[in-house]
């Protein structure tokens, strides 16, 4: 449906010839625009209205209970209902330790949580298709389940810093019962925020993509990038890193480049690098920390992220 | 009265400041806004989530930014009291 919609403005409307460049780069971008957009509302909303009944003090009290191996496992998969955004990583993390969650378990929550985010699915989706899609939730949690495992048998607790304060932080007053018309609100108003915040990134992300796609000849990249070659993964990570705020506008990118012949699983590999390691993250954390102990963190879910690139561009042909 | 904003600076933050500063105008109102951005400050009260906002010590909303409409109840409900 949507692509007649596309054929029909692009080339009778706008009346490009779908046999030229321009023609084939513009009916790229409309298609994907209006598709990506769709799904972006859809999802969005229907996984605020979830996040409406998991707020951080129902996390916290379910994970409170459990030990390593079950609480990472549990911890990864609240991961991605618990609403979270970089600013509240510190009372986050400093709830989670205080209420006497393991170390280990805090990490797998805090690996999954950003990693694992509703823009990113809604890309991937679009971009990919759902089984990629389906592949990146999985991968991402198994790393945060096992980077949790490995950094709760390290014993690093002394590398948290101690925050002194006077009330012990069991007993958040929550704010009252939320009905279901304040959690449709809630939802309506997220997914606007979100919008808002990313549609000039998917835009333009598109836009470059379209371009990429029209103008790149295929295979381009394959002798740069191609997955025999063993650097682009580990540079494809590295990369990733600083690029946390623009993840709506790198995957339309990605997808233009694995059709010029990156590999899909240095492409993945990327992806969970801009969610998942993120350089303002580890600076805010910088307060609770040690710096060692971040960089234990973001090494071991480095390696976590090269492992998976590398499986995948052996895996998927 | 006084409100306080919680929250270590995030953008959310900076623009909840902004619409509980107006709306404390339009209802004309003599209340101490204050920004409570120390993390053991918050913690002390409880909160995992940022932007929070307390009226006279008590949280009333965390983690997204209300309405102008919300906070003036919100007030209106603290100034009855």
């Amino acid at each position: 449906m949507i692509t007649s919609f596309a054929d029909w403005l692009v080339f009778r409307i706008l009346g490009l010839s779908a046999s030229t460049l321009f023609g084939s780069a513009v009916h790229f971008f409309v298609y994907d625009t209006i598709k990506i957009f769709f799904l972006l509302v859809t999802i969005i909303f229907i996984v605020s209205f979830i996040r409406t009944y998991f707020p951080p003090e129902r996390t916290r009290a379910i994970l409170s209970h459990k030990r390593t191996y079950i609480g990472n496992i549990l911890a990864a998969l609240l991961g991605i209902v618990t609403p979270f955004c970089t600013c509240s990583a510190i009372p986050l993390f400093l709830g989670f330790i205080e209420a006497g969650i393991p170390l280990g378990v805090t990490f797998s929550f805090l690996v999954s949580s950003p990693m694992i985010n509703e823009v990113a699915l809604v890309m991937l989706w679009g971009m990919f298709g759902w089984k990629i899609a389906v592949i990146y939730i999985f991968s991402g949690l198994v790393i945060a389940i096992i980077s949790g495992i490995v950094i709760g048998m390290l014993k690093v607790e002394t590398l948290v810093e101690t925050i002194v304060h006077k009330t012990p932080a069991c007993c958040a007053a929550v704010p009252g019962q939320t009905s279901f018309r304040e959690r449709v609100d809630f939802a309506k108003s997220y997914t606007l925020d979100i919008l808002k915040k990313i549609a000039i990134y998917v835009l333009i992300g598109i836009g470059l993509g379209a371009w990429i796609h029209g103008y790149v000849p295929a295979d381009f990249l394959a002798q740069y990038a191609g997955k025999d070659k063993w650097f682009a993964v580990p540079l494809a990570t590295l990369i990733g890193i600083p690029l946390y705020s623009n993840a709506a506008g790198v995957i339309p990118m990605v997808k233009a480049l694995v059709e010029k012949g990156v590999g899909l699983g240095t492409a993945l590999a990327f992806m969970m690098a801009v969610t998942g390691l993120s350089l303002p993250e580890f600076l805010i954390l910088k307060k609770v920390m040690k710096v060692k102990l971040i960089l234990i963190f973001a090494s071991i879910v480095g390696v976590g992220i090269m492992f998976t690139g590398y499986l995948f561009n052996l895996v998927i042909k | 009265m006084k409100i306080e904003i919680l929250g270590m600076g995030c953008p959310k933050c900076r623009k909840l400041t902004g619409i509980v500063t107006e709306t404390v105008k339009e209802l004309g109102i003599s209340a101490e806004i204050v920004k409570v951005d120390q993390i053991s400050d918050i913690m002390n009260y409880g909160m995992m989530i940022t932007p929070a906002l307390a009226i006279d010590g008590k949280v009333v909303v965390a983690g997204r930014i209300p309405s102008k409409e919300e906070i003036k109840q919100w007030i209106l409900e603290k100034q009855e009291k």
